[in-house]
């Protein structure tokens, strides 16, 4: 094992599950552009203690990144803990950057259950012109 | 004033037709009896409201009139070499005749959202069969309800008080004569609400169910954890499902998108079969959007498929993983995309939505969302079930009737329509 | 609309008017029979050498509804090598015994047949039938609601109250456009929502007061007094099991004295599966020469044989528990559907072999059947569609019917010891094709109570098939094989006066049209009884009670048949 000094930013293999949330279900109605929406899918839920070992404040940043791409996306605390190692967006434009379009034979995509690295980021004002 | 009542509402798969509607000067202004995402889709109909026809000139999406923008969907289809219709989780099965109508003359794909949603279950049933029922079966008699890699409380509201434990049965009255069992990777809200949680690791669901079967069948494991869950664990949820007088399992996306994808519903359904050797025991899947059934139906009684359908030959063909749409925008092999009822820019993985970079895409929705966007051409209709009137089936294969209640903004017409003005032109 | 057509010269066969190869003109106009046409304009077709008959009319086919659907959507392996390309006018399709919906309207066309009726659906799901049989190219259609298990008609059986039972299927009929009451393992259905199942007519039914015996009894006196054109069509209890001819038979007699002499008043279907004999399925024998000498002798009583076919089959049937049985049997895949408060469906894929001895006895059976009931007016050719055998098959029954040189040719093939110990091979019997249009169109039309179907008289429904073969000529026993051919392949169907078929070939897909009954009772009493309805309708289905009514307009050229119900 390597010497890790206490704040060193760690790139973390977690799991990835996209899936509905009540919030993306209201917010897709109202409309995809509505900050309704766009706020829904553009967090992601982590076990608090998860985000504890990634020094990831609530609210903070983190990047998540698949073999296919990478999206930044805004860490809540999620209330569904305890489920280390899994972190949780809801489906959208966003986490569909990093899904996976290998179907195994079937026709569906990899869309739960994806290898992705997990690190914070700096926190930044969000785009006003976001979507 | 006006109150429109047995109105179905037009978003998940439970179809609850209870819903009472108020009008005033053809303006929704209250809804009764839905849960919070019907009453959503009521009140709030699109923020971004797709008003006009848009065709792209130059680069530029720029407005014109419904014929033109007809006129060049016509030719648009007459060019193409292998078309893709896709879509219809969200429209009647009166539109998704007249696609794979338009598909069948063009000799393109047919697919519809199942392929993103229970596609897997599907395949499923095609090597296993399914033992299933009608929700009614499980509100009368169930005293075990599984929710296995779903989440009703936040998808599905009201499933549970309607068709799942909190209702009232001519047999088993209520809550507390029911014992609920959930298995999710997360503590969810629906879990919360369990007699007993299983956490399973995320992508281990065949081996718990496996092992389930085994207990199930009297065989021993000698193991003493599988995916995550102690073995005691599940042999108390094996008792308890061989002891259920009747027992029902409701399964969502965790099954059939994690890994594994069809082999986890097969082996819930060989559980499921094996517990009707010792009692009654019936599955059924949380189909998400409102008339995706309806979409599988109308597609396997014309076709003799439920999705993935190919006609480029001249006659249905059938193989997920070739002739699936996902498949086919992934390799790149279609050059057009026809969607009604669906997002798929939205939906699908990235990797496959900039692959329709160079497909011309034609949309019709009554909304502007990212799939308009990309769009080269995009056609407003009105929101079935709100707007225009049509067929749509539950979850459970139970047919229903879709009201219109108000009427479209002025120029917008149903889907129905206008796929019936696209098709008479291509014949 | 359509126009004059002129059939010149043919050998007809019409027994409903007593019409045996009378060498005559058919002549029609506005899609019905007229007595002559003349003019410039008429369609003149020479069917000098050939047969003419009424067109097809099917009283037993699986052909659309949920558990069809089912059915189709469980065996993908079942349509890959056998399709339909898609041709000017007509859309593709796939078949094989479970075809995709406009092949199946083109298949029975090419057939000569005209009339198609689905035998049991789900009220429930009714909707889901009525959209299939609308898109089903072609032919007439009908639907039998499922009714036996439903829990509204039990509580009324329960309590004797028939004329409230009676006001409640009239309404459901019109309600749901259903043709006739259909019964399914009476009993069973219910019991199987708790996994179980009946095992005789007067079994108990777990939770209500009530035996399998009531309920084809109160059905049978309700659908008497509601003066339905067609009796109640039933599936009898412990279909499938060895032994199971003595139920067959109890059933039967079970409503004997309520018989008035006037017409049959039980319709017993693909009674093959119920005329087993022998306590296990190592004894299994045929017990049709027991069936047959019932039916011979009580004239309440008419059934359809539901012949086996050696091929692929698909089981499919509202029996959930019988299906259950056959997946355990069997080890095929099977799929479950419960339907809440009224009934069940099981599916499961088949395969009938020659050289089985319990595929053999099963064969022999439903010839047996055939063979030794002497009124071909109560005993109809069906395959029970998919489950014996797929409808495309039936000019194969016919073959064996008319022809001892048929039935031999596979005697040959079949396992000998089922033959050894069953009377087939002992049959000398050949039917006619007076016969033959009987058990196939003028005694189906007849005890449907189709009164536009089935015959050629002045103002019925110009519903006719030629079938290219001189029965001067032809010795049907011998020449079996160019027989079947022809019924195969019509030389021309003609629907509703339209020409729809030539030499086998579909040239125009027209749309059929939906038979459905309307008993017009009391309006006092239907207001009762609906009231009550309505206001239980919650505790007992998972839908409004607005939501389970189909409007008419839902139909594709709805044709009601009125009849004043006796209530």
């Amino acid at each position: 094992m390597f010497k890790s000094a206490q704040a060193v930013v760690e790139l973390v293999k977690m799991i990835l599950i996209s899936g509905r949330s009540l919030e993306q279900g209201l917010g897709k109605e109202a409309s995809k552009f509505s900050k309704r929406y766009i706020d829904a899918t553009t967090i992601c839920q982590i076990d608090p203690e998860d985000m504890r070992k990634l020094n990831i404040n609530e609210g903070g940043n983190v990047r998540i990144s698949s073999q296919y791409g990478s999206v930044v996306a805004k860490a809540v605390k999620s209330k569904y803990a305890p489920h280390p190692g899994v972190i949780f967006m809801a489906y959208g434009p966003w986490v569909n950057s990093l899904t996976s379009p290998e179907t195994h034979g079937t026709g569906m995509p990899s869309f739960k259950g994806l290898e992705v690295e997990v690190e914070p980021v700096e926190v930044v004002e969000r785009s006003q012109k976001e979507g | 004033m006006n109150v429109i009542k047995n109105v179905l509402c037009p978003f998940c798969g439970c179809c609850c037709d209870d819903l009472e509607v108020e009008v005033d000067s053809n303006r929704i202004v209250n809804v009764r009896n839905a849960c919070a995402l019907g009453r959503g889709k009521f009140l709030s109909l699109g923020e971004h409201r797709l008003l006009k026809p848009l065709v792209r000139v130059n680069g530029e999406l720029v407005e014109t009139d419904l014929d033109k923008a007809i006129e060049k969907t016509v030719e648009m289809i007459k060019d193409s070499s292998y078309p893709v219709f896709y879509g219809f989780g969200c429209t009647s099965c009166e539109a998704i005749k007249l696609c794979l109508e338009m598909a069948d003359l063009s000799g393109g794909i047919a697919d519809n959202i199942s392929v993103v949603c229970h596609g897997p279950t599907i395949l499923g049933l095609q090597d296993m069969g399914i033992p299933s029922a009608t929700l009614g079966q499980v509100r009368h008699r169930a005293d075990l309800i599984v929710y296995w890699g779903c989440n009703p409380v936040e998808a599905h509201p009201r499933h549970m008080l309607r068709y799942g434990p909190l209702s009232n049965g001519r047999f088993v009255a209520g809550r507390k004569n029911r014992k609920i069992v959930v298995v999710d990777v997360r503590r969810t809200s629906t879990a919360a609400m369990a007699d007993v949680f299983i956490q399973v690791k995320p992508n281990s669901d065949f081996e718990v169910l496996t092992a389930l079967r085994v207990l199930v069948n009297d065989l021993d494991l000698e193991i003493e954890e599988v995916g995550g869950v102690p073995v005691e664990k599940l042999e108390e949820l094996a008792d308890m499902m061989v002891n259920a007088k009747f027992g029902a399992l409701f399964f969502g996306l965790g099954l059939t998108m994690s890994y594994g994808k069809e082999h986890n519903v097969e082996a819930a359904i060989a559980l499921v079969r094996d517990l009707n050797k010792k009692t009654k025991f019936v599955m059924i899947p949380m189909r998400g959007h409102f008339n995706v059934t309806g979409a599988n139906e109308v597609f396997t009684w014309q076709t003799g498929y439920p999705f993935c359908v190919d006609f480029s030959m001249g006659y249905p063909r059938y193989n997920p993983g070739e002739t699936s749409a996902i498949d086919v925008m992934a390799r790149g092999d279609c050059d057009l995309l026809f969607v009604v009822g669906a997002d798929p820019c939205s939906h699908l993985p990235r990797y496959i939505v900039e692959r329709l970079k160079n497909v011309k895409l034609i949309v019709l929705d009554p909304a502007i969302t990212p799939t308009v966007k990309m769009a080269d051409v995009a056609i407003p209709v009105a929101y079935v079930g709100i707007e225009a009137d049509g067929t749509a089936y539950r979850m459970d294969g139970v047919p229903l009737r879709l009201k219109k209640i108000v009427d479209p903004p002025p120029g917008i017409l149903s889907d129905v329509n206008v796929l019936n003005q696209i098709l008479r032109r291509l014949k | 609309m359509c126009g004059k057509i002129l059939i010149k010269n043919g050998f007809v066969f019409d027994p409903m008017n007593g019409i045996d190869g009378e060498v005559m003109d058919i002549a029609v106009e506005n899609g019905k029979i007229v007595e002559d046409v003349k003019g410039a304009d008429v369609k003149v077709i020479d069917t000098t050498g050939m047969v003419v008959m009424p067109g097809g009319v099917d009283v037993h086919s699986h052909i659309a509804g949920s558990k069809v659907n089912s059915g189709r959507a469980l065996r993908p392996e079942d349509h890959y090598r056998d399709y339909e390309p898609r041709k000017p006018g007509l859309r593709s399709g796939v078949g094989h015994t479970v075809p995709s919906t406009f092949v199946i309207g083109y298949r029975y066309a090419r057939m000569g047949y005209t009339t198609v009726m689905e035998p049991a659906t789900p009220m429930l799901k009714q909707r889901h039938t009525i959209e299939e049989l609308n898109d089903i190219p072609i032919v007439d259609k009908a639907s039998f609601p499922l009714v036996g298990d439903c829990w509204f008609v039990m509580e009324y059986l329960e309590k004797s109250m028939f004329k409230e039972c009676a006001a409640y299927l009239a309404w459901l009929l019109k309600a749901l456009k259903g043709y006739a009451l259909k019964i399914v393992n009476p009993g069973g259905l219910e019991s199987w929502g708790w996994g179980g199942n009946v095992r005789s007519i007067d079994d108990s039914i777990p939770n209500f007061n009530l035996t399998p015996r009531e309920i084809l009894r109160g059905l049978c006196k309700v659908n008497k007094m509601l003066n339905i054109p067609h009796p109640i069509h039933v599936h009898a209890n412990r279909l499938g099991q060895p032994g199971n001819y003595k139920t067959l038979i109890e059933t039967m007699d079970c409503v004997r004295d309520l018989y008035d002499g006037y017409k049959p008043i039980i319709y017993l279907t693909h009674c093959q599966f119920n005329s087993y004999a022998g306590e296990s399925w190592i004894e299994l024998t045929s017990g049709a020469p027991e069936v047959a000498n019932y039916v011979n002798k009580h004239p309440h009583v008419v059934i359809d044989i539901g012949q086996v076919i050696f091929s692929n089959a698909t089981t499919m049937t509202a029996d959930g528990p019988f299906q259950f049985q056959l997946h355990l049997l069997t080890d095929y895949k099977w799929v479950n559907a419960d339907v809440e408060c009224e009934t069940s469906a099981g599916i499961v894929p088949f395969r009938y072999k020659k050289r089985n001895y319990v595929h053999a006895i099963q064969w022999i059976t439903g010839l047996e059947l055939a063979l030794m009931i002497k009124d071909p007016w109560r005993v109809f050719l069906t395959t029970d569609h998919p489950n014996a055998g797929p409808f495309t098959e039936y000019p194969r029954v016919v073959g064996w019917l008319i022809s001892r040189k048929a039935r031999e040719a596979t005697m040959k093939k079949v396992n000998a010891r089922a033959l050894k110990r069953t009377m087939l091979d002992s049959i000398d019997r050949e039917y006619s094709l007076y016969e033959i249009a009987i058990v196939t169109r003028a005694g189906t039309a007849n005890i449907l109570g189709l009164k536009s179907k089935g015959h050629l008289g002045v103002g019925v429904d110009a519903d006719i098939a030629i079938y290219d073969f001189n029965p001067r000529i032809i010795d049907l026993s011998r020449d079996y094989k160019l027989v079947r051919k022809a019924f195969r392949r019509a030389k021309y169907t003609i629907k509703s006066g339209e020409i729809v078929c030539v030499n086998g070939e579909v040239v125009k897909s027209i749309e059929g049209s939906i038979f459905w009954v309307n008993p017009s009772i009391s309006h006092d009493l239907e207001d009762a009884v609906v009231s009550d309805i309505r206001g239980r309708f919650r505790d007992y289905y998972t839908i409004e009670f607005d939501s389970y009514i189909i409007d008419e307009s839902f139909l594709i050229n709805s044709r009601p048949i009125q009849v004043k119900g006796g209530v």
